[in-house]
C-alpha cells in the first residue's frame, strides 16, 4: 500500500464532475508527477488530495488511516502540505514570518527547522527581514516550498512549481525538490512543464478528462511514443 | 522676531495641539475599520456607533463611580471607567459577530452584504444608544481641565499669544499612543498577532497553515470593540458626547482608513492625521497669523479662511475623491479589490 | 396537475404560504382604510400621500440595489436635491437680489468653470508628472480663491435682500410641476460624479462616496443661504392643486359640502389631498411601466446578467461600470423625482428635516422588507413600511404605556422608557432591516427569476 493514495476520486467544483474516477498514489523518498493537457483535473486532483473539493465518491489514505472526511487544516496537522500554485506566499509578511506561518500548528521548539530550511534555500536567509511579496519569483516559489516544509510534511504536494520562473530557475528548483524527496518525504507534483518534471519523476501519470490515461515510470512515459506526441510536443 | 515666536505660539495652540488629539480619535477609530476590513473583508458602517456605544458604556460608568466618590484627582474619573467600556464593547461586538455577520461570513454572502447589514445594525445600535441615553449633549470630564494654561503659558514665556493644553487632549495622546504600541507589538510578535495578519493577507494560505478564522474573526472584534470604545470615550472627553456626532464621524473615519490604505494598520493611524490635521488647517482662518508676520499694524481684510468650518466633513471627503481618482489602493497600498 | 384536479386544500395552503401581490396590495389598501375609518380620512390621505412619495423612491433605490446590486447609502443627499429643484423652479424670482449679487455668483461660477477647464487643459498639456501635479493644485488653489473672491461679497450682497422674507435669489416662478423633472435632473448629476468616482473600484467605496456626497449636499443646502436661504427655510412653494381656502370660497363647493352634508373644511382637506394623490399616482403608474418595460427589455436581462456574475459578463465584452454607472444615475434620478415631489405636498424647503435615518435608511428597509429586485415588492415595500412608521408612533407610545403602567406615573424610569419610546421606532425598523435579510431575504414580493 502506497504512503499517500486517492482511489476512484470523482468530483468537482459544484458542476460537472471534474475528476471522474482517477486514482494517484504517492510513495515516501519518491517523486510521482501528475502531467496532461489544460482542464484534464490536474490541479482538481490535488485539491481533491488536500480536502478542498467535495468527492462525490471516492477514498484519500494517508499511511493506511482515511482521511477523506477530513478538512485541509486537519491534513495539514497529519502532515500534509501544500504549495499552491498562485498566491502562496504571505506578501506582506516578512521570510522568516512566512516560515513561521508554516508551523503554525506546531507546538515545539522550530529553530532547527527554521534552519534546514535556511540550510536548503541559502538565499532565503540573507532576505529573512524582507516582505516576501517584495522578492523575485523564484525565490517566493522558493519562501512556498519552505513555508510548507516547516510543519516537517510526511507529503508535500506542490501545484506547477516552475509556472512563471525560467528554464534556470526551476532546473534549480526541482534540484532542491529531490533534496527534500531524499530527507524521506513523498512528493507529488502537478506540472504543465512536462518533460522536465518527468525526467527525475520516479513514477508518473497522465490524466486526460478527470482520469488516468498512462501510468508509469517517469523514465517510461518520456520512452512512450504515444505520451511523446500526445503531451511533450514530439 | 517676537512676533513670529507668537504666531508660531498661536498655531500651536489652535492648530497643532487640536489636530494632534483628534487625529488620535480618528486614528483609533480608523484602525477599527481597517482591522475589520482586513480579516471580514468588509467596510463596517457600525464603527461610529460601536464607539458610541463604548463611549456610552464609559459614561454610565463614570456617573456610577462620581455617585460613589470614586475619582482620579486630576485627571478624568472617565479613564477609571474605561477598561470597562472596552470590555463591554468588546462583547458587544462578539455578540454582533455571532448573531449577525456569522451566518453570512458562513453562507460565503457577498461583500455588499455585510455593507446593507452593517448599515442595520447601526441603526439599531443608534436607536438602542438614544433609547439608553437620550439624544442630548454630555459633557462627562472631571478633574484638572487644563495641563497647561494660557495665564501660566503667557506669565512663563511673556509672550502677548498663549498655549493652553487640555487634559483631555494630552490624555488622547497618551492612550492613544500606548494602545497603538500594545497593538503593534501583538500584530508583530505574538502567534495571534501574526495569524491574524496572516489571515488578512491571504486566507486561502492561513488556512492551509491551519489558521483557525473563527478564532481570528474573535480576536478582531475584540480589539475593535475595545479600541473603539477607547477612540469614542477621547473624542467625548474632549468634546463632548451626543449619539448623533457619531454619524458624521462615518466618513473623516472612512477617510482615514481609505487614505491609509484600507487593511493596513500602519496606514489607518497615518490616514487619521492627515485627515484631522487637514480638516483643522484648512478651516482655521489666517487672519491673526498673517497679522503677526506681515508688516507691524497691517491686517488682511477677510478672515483668510480656506473652507467654512460648516464644511469641514467636505474635507475628508475631498481627501477621499483625491485618494480614490489618484491611488484607490491607498497611500500605503491596501487592498482594493 | 392542472388547476382543476389540485385540492382546494393545497392550493389555499400556497396561496396562505406565499400571498399572491394582489393579495398584498389589497391589505394594504384595507389597512390604509383602517386609518380612514378609525382615525380620519384626511390622515388617511395623509399618509397614502406619503406612502406613493415612498413608494418612488423606493422604485429608484431598487433600480439601483435590485437591478443592479449597487449600494447607495446617499439616498437622502438626491432626495434633497429634488427639494431643492422644488425652490429653484417654482418660487419666484427676488428682483433686488439678483441686481445685488446675481451678476457675481454668475461670475464666480463662470470663473470657477473655466478654472476647472484650464486645470484639465494643464492637465492634458503638462506631460512630466510631477510638473503636472504641481500645476494642477496651483491653477485649482487659483481659481477656487479668485472664484470665491468674486462669490463672497456677492453673497453678501444677496443675503442682505430683505432678509426675514428673501435673502436669497428666488427660482423662476414657473410650475412646480416642472420641478419633479429638475429635480430627476440635479440628482442625476450629483450620481453622475459619485459614480464616476467610484463605480469600478470595491462596492464599499460607492457606499463611502454616495454617504459623503449627501452628506455635503445638506450642508451645502444647509449653509448657502443665497440658493435656498439654508437654515432659515423656504415656505409657501407654490401647489400645482387648488387651496384649500380658495375651494371654501367657491360658491360650487359651498354646496356641494352642504348636499355631502360633510363640513366644508374637512372635505376640502380632502379634496386637495385627493388631487395630490392623484397626480403622485400618476407619476408612479408611469415610472412603474417604464421600469417593468425596463426590466423586461434586453437591456434589465444584460442588467441582471451582470449583477449576478460580474466577471462573466465582463468577460462576454460587457463594459460592467458604464453599465453601472447607467443604472445608477437613472436610480438616483428618479430619488430626485420623489425628493420633488416631497417638496411640492410639504409647500416648504426646510434642509434641516434631511435626516440620514429617515431618508437613507427607511428608504433601505422599505426595498428590503418589499422584496429587493422587484419593482412590485419595492413599491408595496414603499406603502408598508411608511404605513408602520407612521402608525409605529402611538402604537409604540401605547405600549409603552402599558408595559410601565405598573410604575407610579412619577417613577423615573417610567418617564424615561416613555421619552425614549420614539427610539424604539428605530430599532425596531433596524431589527426588520436585519431578520427580513436573514430569514427571507426576498421579501414580502421576491424577485421573479426569469
Amino acid at each position: 500500500m502506497s504512503f499517500l493514495v486517492g482511489e476512484d476520486l470523482t468530483g468537482g467544483y459544484g458542476g460537472p464532475d471534474i475528476l471522474q474516477g482517477c486514482a494517484i498514489a504517492a510513495e515516501r523518498r519518491e517523486i510521482t508527477v501528475v502531467v496532461g493537457p489544460n482542464g484534464a483535473g490536474k490541479s482538481t486532483a490535488m485539491r481533491a488530495l488536500f480536502g478542498m473539493l467535495k468527492l462525490r465518491s471516492g477514498k484519500v489514505r494517508l499511511d493506511g488511516e482515511d482521511i477523506t472526511a477530513l478538512a485541509p487544516q486537519a491534513r495539514a496537522r497529519k502532515g500534509m502540505g501544500f504549495v499552491p500554485q498562485t498566491d502562496n506566499v504571505f506578501r506582506s509578511m516578512t521570510v522568516q514570518e512566512n516560515l513561521e506561518m508554516g508551523a503554525f500548528v506546531r507546538d515545539d521548539d522550530i529553530s532547527d527547522t527554521l534552519e534546514e530550511v535556511y540550510g536548503l534555500f541559502p538565499a532565503l536567509k540573507d532576505k529573512r527581514r524582507q516582505p516576501a511579496g517584495e522578492l523575485s519569483g523564484g525565490q517566493r516559489q522558493q519562501v512556498a516550498i519552505g513555508r510548507a516544509l516547516m510543519n516537517r510534511p510526511r507529503v508535500l504536494m506542490l501545484d506547477e512549481p516552475s509556472a512563471g520562473v525560467s528554464p534556470i530557475v526551476s532546473h534549480e528548483l526541482f534540484e532542491r525538490i529531490l533534496d527534500i524527496a531524499r530527507g524521506g518525504v513523498a512528493i507529488l507534483i502537478v506540472e504543465q512543464n512536462a518533460r522536465q518534471a518527468l525526467e527525475l519523476a520516479d513514477k508518473g501519470y497522465v490524466l486526460v478528462q478527470g482520469r488516468n490515461r498512462f501510468t508509469g515510470t517517469g523514465a517510461a512515459l518520456l520512452g512512450n511514443p504515444e505520451v511523446r506526441k500526445s503531451f511533450l510536443g514530439g | 522676531m517676537e512676533d513670529v515666536v507668537n504666531a508660531v505660539v498661536l498655531v500651536t495652540n489652535f492648530l497643532v495641539v487640536p489636530a494632534t488629539a483628534y487625529g488620535c480619535q480618528l486614528a483609533l477609530g480608523a484602525l477599527g475599520v481597517t482591522l475589520v476590513y482586513g480579516v471580514l473583508r468588509f467596510s463596517n458602517f457600525a464603527q461610529g456607533e460601536t464607539m458610541s456605544f463604548g463611549a456610552m458604556v464609559t459614561i454610565l460608568f463614570t456617573w456610577l463611580l462620581q455617585s460613589w466618590g470614586v475619582g482620579l484627582g486630576p485627571l478624568p474619573t472617565a479613564l477609571l471607567a474605561l477598561p470597562v467600556g472596552m470590555g463591554v464593547t468588546a462583547g458587544l461586538c462578539l455578540l454582533t459577530d455571532r448573531w449577525v455577520f456569522r451566518f453570512y461570513r458562513r453562507t460565503k454572502a457577498q461583500p455588499v452584504i455585510f455593507l446593507v447589514v452593517s448599515v442595520g445594525l447601526m441603526f439599531v445600535m443608534n436607536g438602542f444608544i438614544r433609547f439608553v441615553i437620550g439624544p442630548a449633549d454630555r459633557v462627562f470630564t472631571d478633574g484638572t481641565r487644563f495641563l497647561l494654561t494660557v495665564r501660566e503659558f503667557k506669565a512663563f514665556t511673556g509672550l502677548s499669544e498663549g498655549l493652553a493644553i487640555k487634559t483631555t487632549q494630552t490624555l488622547s495622546l497618551v492612550v492613544a499612543v500606548v494602545l497603538v504600541v500594545l497593538l503593534f507589538w501583538f500584530l508583530e510578535k505574538t502567534r495571534t498577532g501574526k495569524s491574524m495578519r496572516a489571515y488578512s493577507d491571504n486566507e486561502d494560505l492561513a488556512l492551509l497553515s491551519g489558521v483557525s478564522p473563527e478564532k481570528v474573526v474573535a480576536v478582531t472584534w475584540l480589539i475593535v470593540g475595545a479600541l473603539a470604545a477607547v477612540a469614542g470615550t477621547l473624542y467625548g472627553l474632549d468634546k463632548s458626547y451626543k449619539p448623533f456626532t457619531f454619524l458624521s464621524l462615518l466618513l473623516p473615519i472612512f477617510a482615514a482608513a481609505i487614505v491609509g490604505g484600507l487593511g493596513n494598520p500602519l496606514g489607518a493611524i497615518v490616514g487619521g492625521f492627515v485627515v484631522a490635521f487637514s480638516e483643522v488647517f484648512l478651516t482655521y482662518p489666517y487672519r491673526k497669523f498673517l497679522a503677526y508676520l506681515g508688516p507691524e499694524g497691517w491686517r488682511p481684510d477677510g478672515l483668510v479662511q480656506f473652507l467654512s468650518t460648516d464644511y469641514k466633513f467636505a474635507i475628508s471627503f475631498f481627501i477621499l475623491v483625491v485618494v480614490l481618482l489618484v491611488k484607490p489602493t491607498g497611500v500605503f497600498s491596501g487592498k482594493s479589490s | 396537475m392542472s388547476d382543476g384536479v389540485e385540492p382546494l386544500s393545497v392550493r389555499l395552503g400556497r396561496t396562505l404560504r406565499r400571498p399572491g401581490k394582489t393579495a398584498l396590495f389589497a391589505a394594504m389598501a384595507a389597512l390604509i382604510c383602517i386609518v380612514g375609518l378609525a382615525q380620519s380620512w384626511s390622515l388617511a390621505l395623509a399618509i397614502l400621500n406619503l406612502c406613493l412619495i415612498s413608494a418612488i423612491m423606493t422604485l429608484g433605490v431598487n433600480i439601483q440595489w435590485g437591478y443592479a446590486g449597487l449600494f447607495n447609502a446617499g439616498v437622502m443627499g438626491f432626495a434633497a436635491l429634488g427639494g431643492l429643484a422644488g425652490v429653484l423652479v417654482a418660487m419666484p424670482p427676488v428682483t433686488a437680489a439678483w441686481r445685488a449679487g446675481g451678476a457675481g455668483v454668475l461670475s464666480a461660477l463662470v470663473l470657477a468653470s473655466l478654472a476647472t477647464v484650464a486645470a484639465v487643459v494643464v492637465y492634458r498639456r503638462i506631460r512630466h508628472p510631477a510638473y503636472r501635479r504641481t500645476a494642477v493644485a496651483l491653477v485649482v488653489v487659483a481659481g477656487y480663491f479668485a472664484a470665491r473672491a468674486l462669490f463672497e461679497p456677492a453673497v453678501r450682497a444677496i443675503e442682505a435682500v430683505d432678509p426675514s422674507v428673501t435673502g436669497y435669489l428666488g427660482g423662476f416662478g414657473l410650475p412646480i410641476v416642472l420641478s419633479w423633472f429638475v429635480g430627476g435632473a440635479l440628482a442625476a448629476g450629483a450620481a453622475w460624479a459619485a459614480g464616476k468616482i467610484s463605480l469600478g473600484l470595491r462596492a464599499d467605496y460607492l457606499a463611502i462616496a454616495t454617504l459623503g456626497i449627501s452628506e455635503i449636499i445638506v450642508a451645502f443646502l444647509k449653509y448657502e443661504e443665497w440658493l435656498a436661504r439654508g437654515v432659515k427655510n423656504v415656505f409657501g412653494l407654490p401647489r400645482p392643486v387648488p387651496y384649500e381656502v380658495d375651494l371654501q370660497n367657491a360658491a360650487w363647493f359651498q354646496e356641494w359640502a352642504a348636499s355631502l352634508g360633510v363640513s366644508q373644511v374637512d372635505l376640502s382637506s380632502i379634496v386637495v389631498k385627493l388631487c395630490y394623490a392623484g397626480l403622485f399616482a400618476l407619476v408612479l403608474v408611469v415610472l412603474m411601466w417604464l421600469s417593468e418595460a425596463a426590466l423586461r427589455a434586453p437591456w434589465g436581462r444584460m442588467m441582471r446578467a451582470i449583477r449576478d456574475n460580474e466577471t462573466a459578463a465582463e468577460a462576454m465584452g460587457k463594459d460592467v461600470t458604464a453599465r453601472h454607472l447607467q443604472v445608477f444615475v437613472l436610480g438616483s434620478a428618479v430619488i430626485g423625482i420623489a425628493g420633488a415631489m416631497l417638496a411640492t405636498l410639504d409647500g416648504q424647503f426646510t434642509p434641516t428635516t434631511y435626516h440620514p435615518l429617515r431618508f437613507t435608511f427607511l428608504i433601505w428597509v422599505m426595498v428590503i422588507v418589499g422584496g429587493s429586485g422587484n419593482n412590485w415588492g419595492a413599491v408595496l415595500g414603499g406603502f408598508v413600511v411608511w404605513y408602520f412608521w407612521v402608525e409605529a408612533e402611538p402604537m409604540g407610545l401605547w405600549l409603552m404605556d402599558f408595559i410601565t403602567s405598573p410604575l407610579s406615573a412619577d417613577s423615573p424610569v417610567r418617564s424615561h422608557l416613555m421619552e425614549s419610546a420614539a427610539h424604539m421606532r428605530l430599532v425596531v425598523m433596524g431589527l426588520l432591516l436585519l431578520l427580513v435579510l436573514r430569514f427571507a431575504p426576498g421579501g414580502l414580493i421576491p424577485e421573479e427569476r426569469r
